[in-house]
């Protein structure tokens, strides 16, 4: 059974920013796609791809491996430079995001790339399908494998996430973690002002989850969380992850405008020009926003 | 020869035509309509900007509801509006709307009949970038089956501005579809627009192409080259898919005997499949279909797609030949 190579928390924490940089390049060259969302998961899937997930890169079909679900799948492009860093395909194919022929479409397609697991981007399905292969995994071939679903916070306006999270409790899955982006904003504003969404905890509690409250750039307490929720039994775990849209990039960070924009392709009012936009994200997160002077590699 | 009733644009095969995306002109026609009647309200799911209901939303927010990702909630919202005197068009992608809300149309809004309308951007391959998640193909087929429903797909920016007036309009519920990327604008405010009616853009005696949306454009670039290689064709922009113009399809086919139909949507059930619903019952005569064939989308670049899925001018081209040479047969 393969697993985990151990790494310390300074080295995911250094495989995160490299990770961002690969965003930035990506989202360059693809000339469209998200940078918020993706940036701000950037922590979250470093630790899944190295610490959390029982998986093996060079068999993605392995039968016994744990499930991660994408819900958002506009957030894609992380999920594919952690793919790339873990070993599933080359780094190099990262730069045929969204183009034509590419395995890398611009909303994930379970068919075209192996270890994908579902196809994405329309919002709010995501936590169903965790929950049906939850209860494939638990109740039917009685298999020790768990699944973890990444949704977004814009994904809690919609019903059917609900719907999921009643069946999940009904049922029981202490083999489903589900994990929410809560970056407070969506593409036309602030969760809060477009669709107010809190409590968000005290809704899941009441719909019968147990949740956990967590800094989503903290990577400790990212793994904790996760360990954490092994020890749940009889509900599925909640983990509420905070995070800051845009995260390691100045002029994005929680700033809705960057939801679904590039860098590189719109002068926008109030943001560095477009030709500067990646020049100067690249150097932010090499430099850590300029806490460290001499840029690492 | 282009019809001269038409009024079509001057720039019409200049290689600098404005290129507009047909969205434009549903964010255009809300502001005219609510200027019109002020029982014309807008609803959206998290896409304002992208569905342009945002210029409605900027000349009246009052009358501007953001309902969240919530389509199947927005649909039935404006179910409600509707049987309060309101006259609510619904904002998202297809895809989303009338996609994943189809049932919530189909109780709350057809089956009421009751004023809807709903615009569905973002239809048609040429989304391009974002994959077949987000490309509706399948639209149309859903929406032309529904009793009640209306379906109008126009084929650039202006006619879109034009759809959008008449189906605030048109009582009862009402399907405006529009795409994603630039277009070019070659109808013009003179080129006549009546729901219901189809009508004849290009004049010819050999085949009749009917064609609806943005590729009407293609379909005319085909035809003015193939009068080149002298063969003459019609062609017809049916923005209305539902109901079809018999009259002027009819009368066109008696003449050519010969259609290629042209359409961004699956060929099964959308706006080709309808019309060959009603030949197969008056009048029959070869025909071919243009269209995205049994298959999803992907990413690419709109130009690559249309080529890819065999949608561009080249392959409306090779079809017009090809019912040709059935026709002689
Ligand atoms: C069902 C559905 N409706 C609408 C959309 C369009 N859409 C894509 S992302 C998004 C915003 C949702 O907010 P969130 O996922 O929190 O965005 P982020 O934090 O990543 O910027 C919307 C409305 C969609 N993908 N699916
Ligand atoms: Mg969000």
């Amino acid at each position: 059974m393969p697993t985990q190579k151990q790494y310390s928390i300074a080295q995911l924490e250094k495989k995160a920013n490299e990770i961002r940089q690969d965003i930035i390049t990506m989202l360059l060259e693809a000339k469209s796609g998200h940078s918020a969302g993706p940036l701000g998961m950037a922590d979250i899937f470093t630790a899944l791809y190295f610490k959390v997930l029982k998986h093996d890169p060079k068999n993605p079909e392995w039968e016994d491996r744990d499930r991660l679900i994408l819900s958002n799948g506009h957030i894609c492009p992380v999920r594919y430079a952690a793919m790339a860093h873990a070993g599933y395909f080359k780094k190099e194919e990262l730069m045929t995001l969204r183009k034509f022929g590419s395995r890398l479409q611009g909303h994930p397609e379970r068919a075209r790339l192996p270890g994908m697991e579902t196809t994405s981007g329309p919002l709010g399905s995501g936590l169903s399908q965790a929950s049906g292969m939850a209860y494939a995994g638990k109740y039917l071939d009685k298999k020790d494998w768990r699944v973890f679903c990444l949704m977004s916070d814009g994904e809690q306006e919609c019903g059917q996430t609900w719907e999921a999270a009643m069946f999940a409790a009904k049922n029981r899955l202490d083999n489903l973690v589900a994990i929410i982006d809560r970056n407070n904003i969506q593409i036309d504003g602030f969760t809060e002002d477009v669709m107010p969404l809190e409590d968000l905890k005290a809704k899941y509690e009441a719909f019968n989850w147990h949740v956990l409250e967590i800094d989503g750039h903290n990577m400790e307490e990212i793994i904790d969380a996760c360990n954490q929720a092994k020890a749940i039994h009889q509900k599925p775990t909640l983990i509420l992850a905070h995070t800051i849209p845009g995260k390691g990039v100045s002029f994005m960070e929680n700033d809705f405008k960057w939801h679904g924009t590039p860098p590189g392709v719109s002068d926008m009012p109030g943001e560095p020009a477009k030709d500067e936009q990646a020049k100067i994200a690249l150097k932010e997160l090499r430099t850590l926003q300029g806490k460290i002077s001499s840029e690492h590699e | 020869m282009v019809n001269p009733q038409a009024y079509l644009s001057e720039k019409l095969f200049s290689p600098d035509i404005e290129k507009v995306p047909t969205r434009n002109g549903y964010g255009e026609g809300l502001v005219l309509s609510g200027e019109k009647n002020k029982n014309v309200v807008v609803l959206c799911a998290d896409l304002s900007e992208s569905t342009r209901s945002e210029y409605f939303q900027k000349k009246f927010p009052e009358r501007f509801i953001e309902v969240g990702v919530a389509e199947q909630n927005m649909a039935s919202l404006a179910s409600g509006m509707a049987l309060a005197g309101k006259i609510p068009f619904i904002s998202s992608y297809a895809t989303f709307s009338p996609g994943r809300n189809n049932e919530q149309i189909r109780t709350t809004i057809a089956i009421n009949n009751v004023n809807v309308k709903i615009g569905g951007a973002h239809a048609g391959i040429s989304v391009g970038p974002d994959g077949a998640t987000h490309q509706a193909l399948e639209d149309m087929a859903l929406m032309r089956v529904m009793p009640n429903m209306r379906v109008i797909s126009p084929c650039d920016a202006l006619e879109a501005k034009k759809a959008t007036i008449a189906a605030a309009e048109i009582e009862g519920p009402v399907y405006l579809r529009f795409a994603r990327a630039g277009t070019p604008l070659f109808t013009t405010e003179k080129t006549p627009f009546h729901f219901g009616k189809a009508e004849v853009f290009w004049i010819g005696n050999d085949v009749t192409i009917v064609a609806s949306g943005p590729l009407a454009y293609e379909a005319l670039l085909a035809v003015s080259l193939l009068e080149k290689e002298g063969v003459s064709a019609e062609v017809i922009n049916n923005h209305t898919v539902k109901p079809l113009d018999k009259e002027t399809i009819l009368a066109s086919l008696r003449k050519t005997k010969a259609l290629v139909t042209v359409e961004e949507h699956q060929v099964a059930g959308g706006m080709g499949s309808s019309v060959l619903e009603m030949l197969a019952q008056n009048f029959q005569v070869p025909a071919e279909m243009v269209g995205i064939q049994d298959r999803f989308g992907e990413s690419g670049t709109p130009e690559e797609l249309l080529n890819e899925f065999k949608l561009s001018h080249p392959f409306i081209m090779e079809a017009v030949k090809k019912v040709l040479r059935r026709k002689k047969t």
